[in-house]
This record gives structure tokens, C-alpha cells and sequence, in this order.
């Protein structure tokens, strides 16, 4: 190809959060880049028509976001509604509007030109600003300028070009509404300025084996559309404009890890059982219907945690019983897989907006949300356990409350239950009965009084996530903090055996759905507890069983008790990292330099 | 009525998106023109961009300018929104 030579080759690293190794064009995802028409006015007198068109979508965006705000308001009442506040102030400022109108007058420009060059300008004021953080500002502009020219437009423009082949989407940062509404089939990778291993992105990414490498700061700026692109997902790195001899490389690269994969699936049907006959549940942790498949290849027994967040989100109205149990039912078709977790609503403000800096000012982790919000909002909250009471009729379905922190949110939820199986009964709609209900284990609270919730629950799912967050009190998404996230804390691990040990007591089975489950590096350590489910995304399933088929239990309460004698994590992480190194080697390959 | 008061950033991120929304809607509930100038530029504080683009760090100076009939209530309230730090740490 003739521009070969002087496209020069550029190797960025970030952080790798979805293995593979994906081989492809870049498409590069900017809101703003929806393909606009810029021309010229061909005649002064249509200048004023050009300036109302511009008038009447600037008039459409500020109901729109008027509109989206009174509906999540309604939902939320929370402070984060700020940012929508903040977006109709731009479209309502006089400076933007005057700067707008001037260049259609002056440039005979149309006006999704001229809304281009005002945010261009913006851009430049901001693009000179030290302050990082008001630098980033400059989002807030082009949030505001994109409401407008889709408006222009006058259609919703499609997220993804219509391409033959896969991309790779390259982008400074993808919103969960973003990557709803991309057509996720053509995509092959993903390249992210933002994010690191638990953002959005990379939940999606792992979930649907996606390969992805997020965290890269400047790799928005240095590709366009088109460009050739790899993405070694497992170790992190993006290579633009490879060089023929690395692409070959990569190639290899790609087929080998495919063949791995291919030998780790062989045996990943395979029942998770020790040497010394204990059986361990294995789940799979998804979020949307099409993550089934997968998780049947990989080896779940059940789904361990359906997340129904999903289907609030990014849609124009709150859905109704019908659009729950329609997802329910289609959770329950497939046949090897023998139970299915829903868990209720577990909003957060994080996964609501867009905007990734919010969650850095307010507290959506402690705020208003899961069970806290589904207690206030009963009504909202009646029509899913109605759709999941009925999904109950046509298979193994089982309630997750999460976020429970004392014993009268389980019984205000269980009262709600046994109101609804009533009215169902007598409306003679079929309705599963005595479906197990379980909790979340994520609040220290929870721990502490376990033995007490035991007694009014089926079954316990320790959510290590958020239990991790809250006990050591560090917030996940804050990079500064973020190093204290210590599973094997010891502190954590008392937590783990406490709930262990207190389900038990009681006769209740106990599971684990947080990250922890499915790092193959903590599972003869959970082995150690007696865990009774590890719940996982798909693609950890191989080999966490192949470890729990090659160890045995004794062998993990050995380790345990080990680990137990240490008191900080700083011993406790090398002692673990080289005993499972050097008893799995093909688990834990080294990595290569 | 002209007042003139200068006021410290003292909130730890500076003027951002959501402070700056809070001066401007404080500021168009007066019919006082109201100015903020720093390093020698100034913005209406009715403007949420012009309040941005002017870059107001933690630890910067901000001349507050009201000119009007309820000059002396304006640079009151917006007295208090600095004092206050704006409800930030």
C-alpha cells in the first residue's frame, strides 16, 4: 500500500482488561463525529433560516434534556442531575449562541458548521488551561454542541458505520449508554482513553470476549478511522499501524491464543469437584440475555448472578412487568444450566450517567440505592418481583436483594413477596412457589449480624466488590486510593470465613459473585472456606474448575490455615501468589517481557 | 451601586462544571450586571462558559464586580457561596 511507509508504527500501553488478541480497522467513536454535512450557504437570504434552524434544535436539545432529567429525577432525587443542569445552561448561554449565530452571519456557513467551529474554539480556550480537571471541562461543550447537532440532523444517527467487517472502536470514553447502543456484533476490540479493570467497558468487554485495553490516556488523539490496529488484550498494549513482520507475529498470536482457548474449553463441561469428592456450584455472572451462549460453553452450571440493571437503562420508559419476565424467561431457556440468580435492582448513580468524573464528587456507593431505593419506591420495585415471582413458574429461579445492611430491609422485602404471590394466586397467574430468596453479602453490616440474617434468608452471595470497598473503606474508582484494594486482606478473609461459617450454622448454602470468584488465584483459598457457589464471568469458568479438579479440600484448609497465622497482606500475597504459581504453572504462565 | 470584593478558590477542585452552574444561578437571579475578573480578563458571571473558560484553580483570586440597584445582595449571596466553598470540601 502506498501510505505504508509514512504511517509510522506507535505502541501504547494501558491497562488490559479483556484478553485476545483482536486484529482489525480503527472506527473511531466521537459523539460528534456523526458524519456532518458542512457547506457553504449558496445565498445571503438564507442566512435567517439557517440561524432559526439553529434556534429551533437548540429549543428541541433543552426539552430533551429537560425531559431526561424529570424522568430521572423522579427516579434518583439525587444531586447528580447537576450535569444535565449544566448542559442546559451551555445550550442557554448567550456567549455559545452569539458565537454560533456570528459565524453563520459572517462565514455564510450552515449551522452544524458553525456549531462545529464555536466548539473547536472552546476547545482551543480549554486545550490551554493547567488545570486538568477544568480541562476536562471541555466534555460538558461538546455534550451540549452533540445534543444540538443531532437535533440538526434530525434523526438519531447510528453508533457504528455500517461495515462489512469488525472494528476496533477507539474512544476517549465510552458511557454505558454508548455501548448499548452500539451494534456489539461488529465489534472486534476496544481501545479507551478512560477506564481500568472494573469500568463499565471492561465489564462488557470481558463478559461478551471482546478483547480490550483501556486506561491508554492519548490513544483517541493519535488514531483516525481507518487506521490498522492491534489489541493484545492480555498484555495491555495497542500497536497503530503495525509493521508486516508484527503483524505476522500478532497473527500467530491470535490463532495460539484462540487454540488455547479451544484446549481450555475441552474440559470446562467438566463437574468442579476436588480430589477428595467436594463439589463447588459454579455460576456465571452476566448481564445480558446474548451472555448465555458463553456462558454454557465455558462451563457454568447455573447463572449465578443475573444483573437486571440493564434493563432500566437506556431505554425510553421504565420497563414493565412484561419486558422483565420476557428477559427472565429467555435467562431460563438454556437447559444445562440448572439454576438462575436474579438479583433486583442495584442503581447506582455510576451506572446511570455518563459522566465518569461524578462519581469521584458525590458518594453513589452509599447513597440511595439497591434495596434502599427499591424500599421507597415499592411500586417500581413490586413489578420486577412480580415478573421474577412468575418467571419462577417455568424453571429454577432464585431472588437476590442486594445491598441489604439490617434485618428489616430482608423482611420489608419478603412481606412485598408474600403480597405479590397472594395477588398472583389469586389473579390464577402461575407463579413459582417457595422460591428460594437470598442476599447480598456486600455491607459490613451484613457480616457482622450474619448469623441473625441466616435465619430469614435461603441462601447468602458474598459480593467481594462492594464488601471489599466498604470494609476497607476505599473507593474503587478513586486511582489514589485504589492500591489499598487488598482481597486478601486479612481482614476480608475473616469476613469471608465469618459469613461462611454463619450460613452454615444456620443449614443455608453460601456463594461468592464479587471479582474475587474468578480470579483463579484466590480459588483454593475460597476452596478453604467451604464455599459452596463461586459465580464468575464466563470466561474465568475454565480455569478456576480445572484448579478445584486438581486440588482437594484438605490441601485448601491446609493453605487456609496458613494464610490465617500471617497478619498483614503484604505476607500473606506472596506466600499465595508462589504456592499457586508453583502448584498450578500452566494456570499462572509468566509473563512475557 | 458598584461593589467590588476579592474572593480565594479555596474548594479543592477549583471552579468546575458544577460550582460554576452554582454562580450562575445565583447570578441571574439579580438584575445587577455581575463580573468576575482574573489576571486581567474579564466574564459575566451570568455565562456558565464564560465562568469556565476562565480557569480557577484551588488557591487562585477571583474580583467579584456588581453593578446595579441589588449590587450589595448579590455580592452577599455570592460572598457566601465562596465563604462556604461552595459546599465542597
Amino acid at each position: 500500500m502506498k501510505s505504508q511507509q509514512d504511517k509510522h508504527t506507535a505502541v501504547l500501553r494501558g491497562v488490559a482488561v479483556s484478553p485476545g488478541i483482536a486484529i482489525g480497522k480503527a472506527f473511531h467513536f466521537d459523539r460528534l463525529e456523526s458524519q456532518v454535512s458542512l457547506y457553504k450557504l449558496r445565498d445571503k437570504g438564507l442566512i435567517s433560516h439557517e440561524i432559526k434552524r439553529f434556534r429551533d434544535s437548540v429549543a428541541a436539545s433543552v426539552r430533551q434534556l429537560r425531559e431526561i432529567r424529570r424522568k430521572l429525577g423522579r427516579l434518583e432525587g439525587m444531586d447528580p442531575l447537576y450535569i444535565l443542569d449544566v448542559h442546559i445552561m451551555l445550550l442557554k448561554d448567550r456567549s455559545f449562541l452569539t458565537q454560533v449565530t456570528t459565524f453563520i452571519r459572517t462565514m455564510g456557513v450552515n449551522a452544524e458548521w458553525a456549531v462545529r467551529m464555536a466548539i473547536d474554539k472552546y476547545r482551543e480556550i480549554f486545550d490551554k488551561v493547567e488545570d486538568e480537571y477544568i480541562r476536562g471541562r471541555f466534555s460538558d461543550i461538546q455534550y451540549a454542541g452533540q445534543q444540538i447537532l443531532r437535533n440538526l440532523g434530525g434523526r438519531q444517527k447510528e453508533a457504528l458505520p455500517a461495515m462489512d467487517e469488525g472494528v476496533i472502536v477507539i474512544a476517549a470514553d465510552l458511557s454505558p449508554a454508548d455501548t448499548a447502543q452500539m451494534k456489539i456484533d461488529r465489534v472486534q476490540g476496544f481501545a479507551i482513553d478512560m477506564g481500568g479493570k472494573t469500568s463499565h467497558t471492561a465489564i462488557v468487554a470481558r463478559s461478551l470476549e471482546i478483547p480490550a485495553v483501556l486506561g491508554l490516556e492519548r490513544i483517541s488523539r493519535s488514531v483516525k478511522t481507518n487506521d490498522d490496529v492491534i489489541i493484545d488484550g492480555s498484555a495491555g498494549l495497542v500497536i497503530v499501524n503495525p509493521d508486516p513482520e508484527m503483524l505476522l507475529r500478532f497473527e500467530r498470536k491470535k490463532r495460539d491464543y484462540a487454540e488455547t482457548r479451544r484446549e481450555l474449553l475441552a474440559d470446562a463441561r467438566l463437574p468442579a469437584v476436588t480430589g477428595d469428592g467436594h463439589a463447588v456450584d459454579i455460576g456465571c455472572n452476566i448481564e445480558f440475555i446474548e451472555e448465555i451462549p458463553s456462558a454454557v460453553t465455558h462451563g457454568a452450571d447455573g447463572i449465578g448472578l443475573y444483573r437486571t440493571e440493564f434493563l432500566y437503562i437506556n431505554r425510553e420508559q421504565l420497563p414493565t412487568e412484561e419486558d422483565h419476565l420476557a428477559n427472565y424467561r429467555r435467562v431460563l431457556t438454556a437447559e444445562s444450566l440448572r439454576w438462575a440468580t436474579i438479583r433486583t435492582l442495584d442503581l447506582g448513580g455510576d451506572k446511570f450517567f455518563s459522566d465518569p468524573k461524578l462519581a469521584k464528587e458525590m458518594n453513589p456507593q452509599m447513597g440511595l440505592r439497591a434495596i434502599r431505593l427499591c424500599l421507597r419506591e415499592e411500586e417500581l420495585f413490586k413489578v420486577q418481583l412480580r415478573a421474577i415471582l412468575r418467571a419462577g413458574a417455568g424453571g429454577n429461579v432464585r431472588i437476590l436483594i442486594p445491598m441489604v445492611s439490617g434485618i428489616e430491609e430482608i423482611r420489608e422485602a419478603k412481606r412485598i413477596l408474600a403480597e405479590l404471590q397472594e395477588d398472583l394466586a389469586r389473579e390464577a397467574i402461575p407463579a413459582g412457589q417457595d422460591m428460594p430468596v437470598g442476599i447480598m453479602i456486600e455491607v459490613p453490616s451484613a457480616v457482622v449480624i450474619a448469623d441473625a440474617l441466616a435465619r430469614e434468608v435461603d441462601f447468602f452471595s458474598i459480593g467481594t466488590n462492594d464488601l471489599i470497598q466498604y470494609a476497607l473503606a476505599i473507593d474503587r474508582i478513586n486511582e489514589r486510593v485504589s492500591y489499598l484494594y487488598e482481597p486478601l486482606h486479612p481482614a476480608v478473609l475473616r469476613l469471608i470465613r465469618q459469613v461462611v461459617d454463619a450460613g452454615h450454622r444456620a443449614g443455608i448454602p453460601v456463594a461468592m459473585c464479587g471479582e474475587m470468584a474468578g480470579d483463579p488465584l484466590y480459588t483454593l483459598v475460597l476452596l478453604g472456606f467451604g464455599i459452596d457457589e463461586l459465580s464468575m464471568n464466563p470466561l474465568a469458568i475454565p480455569r478456576v474448575k480445572r484448579i478445584i479438579r486438581a486440588s482437594t479440600q484438605k490441601e485448601a484448609r491446609k493453605l487456609l490455615k496458613r494464610v490465617f497465622s500471617y497478619s498483614s497482606a503484604s505476607e500473606i500475597r506472596p506466600y499465595v501468589e508462589d504456592y499457586m504459581r508453583k502448584r498450578f504453572p500452566e494456570a499462572f504462565p509468566v509473563a512475557e517481557s | 451601586m458598584t461593589m467590588i470584593r476579592t474572593f480565594e478558590v479555596r474548594n479543592k477542585l477549583g471552579i468546575h462544571a458544577r460550582v460554576a452552574a452554582k454562580l450562575v444561578s445565583v447570578a441571574v437571579r439579580f438584575r445587577s450586571g455581575i463580573f468576575f475578573e482574573k489576571d486581567g480578563s474579564e466574564v459575566n458571571a451570568k455565562s456558565l462558559l464564560g465562568i469556565l473558560t476562565m480557569a480557577c484553580p484551588q488557591g487562585s483570586f477571583l474580583t467579584v464586580r456588581a453593578d446595579g440597584d441589588d449590587a450589595a445582595e448579590a455580592m452577599e449571596q455570592i460572598a457566601r457561596l465562596f465563604e462556604e466553598k461552595f459546599g465542597e470540601e
